[in-house]
């Protein structure tokens, strides 16, 4: 198992890789952690004709707090950074705690934040929850503006996006939470660190009535793309966040999914542990959020 | 023609000058190109963990990283830890409490918990089987090598 042939290009800053991208066109392909396409590369499953690798623009790397109170990272930041960072620990609780589900330690070491998200691995955990954290992507090219896309418009397909091949994923942009937010992750897989079989993650807000204010639910492993539910918002925005609504929220979105069979485990199974899933993240989320965590 | 890039790699704390294609696998260039062979390579997708090298002190596969990004980085391989005649106290205590039986998962297994030892000196047994989840054994059933990384850090904590 060894790539096949590629061309390879190390920029230093973010233009000349933008101005590289540009210059090779539909041969090019951008290499960030490389944990998803190098190891597609050695199945000879992806054959680039050539790699712009983004690991010597130390301009990629950071995880700054922007003004409002949310916090902009940069797309080669690692994994193993986002996770262990005090900021993101502090303001995004959820992405620590899915983070840790994430291969294994030594693909977190060099697997990046920005990379995981545009790779859009329908089995990744990273590109559903830019999603149902309401994430930004800046996108930049050399011939146009630059343009910021909501995660949830940015991902088309499995393994697609609306990069394009002379685009480059720059940065990932979290808006902060209103107080009295909770948020959980909920996976079930074969093994720790495998692909989950079936997960979900969800962001509940409270108003000052203990209603719910905002409901967001992502759910993944079970369709081609992470799902954000719209159902959810239907059944708990407005109204009292009780176990017997989370429950209703499990069955509610069985509409909504459409998971296939595998060796692993069957559409079955799967839709079974989205309504056990689904009411326990909810009630994690609700914990949290009454703590105003 | 294949593209050739010149690399200067500092690998168990000697500097390699190489030619390599972009294509080579770090974990090919430490074998082949290197002589290297403790570096073991099992599944080459980053499934198995018998490649994982420290790469500027972290714990990676090497099977998922192009020799080319290697150039200006520090490696270190098993063959950094001990010698026959001197082993690193994690190889002692993987010899005292039988923690391997065909070897072929150990030397990975070995670079993964050097650094998380360092880290963590005194880990429990469900952080040592954490650190280790990214390894793959098939023949000691963990049971084992979890004893051995546990005698290894009361062996390093008491500098024996």
């Amino acid at each position: 198992m060894k790539p096949a042939q590629f061309d390879y290009f190390a920029p230093a800053s973010v233009e000349e890789a933008l101005d590289k991208l540009a210059e090779l066109g539909y041969d090019g392909k951008v290499l960030a952690g490389g944990q998803s396409l190098i190891a597609a590369m050695n199945f000879r499953m992806a054959r680039p004709g050539a790699l712009v690798d983004l690991n010597n623009i130390p301009e990629l790397s950071f995880i700054k707090p922007t003004a409002d109170g949310g916090l902009a990272i940069g797309t080669m930041t690692r994994v193993h950074t986002v996770e262990h960072s005090p900021e993101v620990i502090k303001r995004f609780p959820l992405l620590p705690e899915v983070a840790h589900y994430i291969g294994h330690a030594q693909i977190r070491r060099r697997g990046s934040f920005g990379g995981a998200i545009a790779h859009a691995d329908p089995s990744g955990q990273l590109p559903g929850i830019a999603k149902v954290m309401n994430a930004k992507c800046l996108i930049r090219s050399k011939d146009k503006e630059d343009r910021w896309v909501d995660a949830a418009d940015l991902i088309i397909g499995p393994f697609m996006t609306v990069i394009e091949y002379e685009d480059l994923l720059t940065e990932v942009v979290l808006p902060p939470n209103p107080p009295r937010t909770g948020s959980s992750y909920q996976q079930v897989a074969r093994q720790h660190g495998g692909y989950a079989l079936a997960a979900c993650a969800s962001v509940l807000t409270l108003d000052e009535k203990n209603q719910c204010q905002d409901a967001r639910l992502i759910l993944m492993g079970v369709g081609e793309m992470p799902i954000l539910s719209d159902k959810i918002k239907e059944i708990l925005i407005g109204q009292e966040p009780t176990e017997a609504a989370f429950k209703t929220v499990g069955e509610a979105v069985q509409s909504e999914i459409d998971p296939s069979t595998d060796l692993n485990g069957t559409a079955e199974y799967r839709r079974d542990l989205i309504r056990v899933l689904v009411p326990r993240s909810l009630a994690l989320s609700l914990e949290r959020a009454k703590k105003g965590s | 023609m294949a593209q050739l890039i010149k690399i200067k790699v500092t690998v168990n704390d000697t500097v390699y000058e190489r030619e390599v294609e972009p294509r080579l696998l770090l974990s090919d260039f430490i074998r082949h190109e290197l002589g290297l062979f403790g570096t073991h390579v099992g599944c080459e997708h980053g499934m198995c963990g018998a490649c994982t090298i420290l790469f500027d002190g972290e714990p990676v596969r090497s099977c998922l990283i192009f020799a080319v990004q290697a150039n200006g980085h520090e490696i270190k391989t098993v063959e950094s830890l001990g010698t026959p005649e001197h082993l690193h106290p994690l190889q002692e205590a993987f010899n005292e409490k039988h923690g391997l039986q065909c070897g072929f998962c150990t030397p990975g297994i070995l670079m993964t918990v050097v650094p998380f030892l360092e880290e963590n000196p005194h880990p429990s047994e469900d952080e040592i089987r954490e650190a280790i989840d990214g390894n793959i054994c098939r023949c000691t059933g963990y049971e084992k090598i979890i004893e051995s990384v546990q005698a290894a850090s009361e062996k390093m904590s008491s500098g024996k």
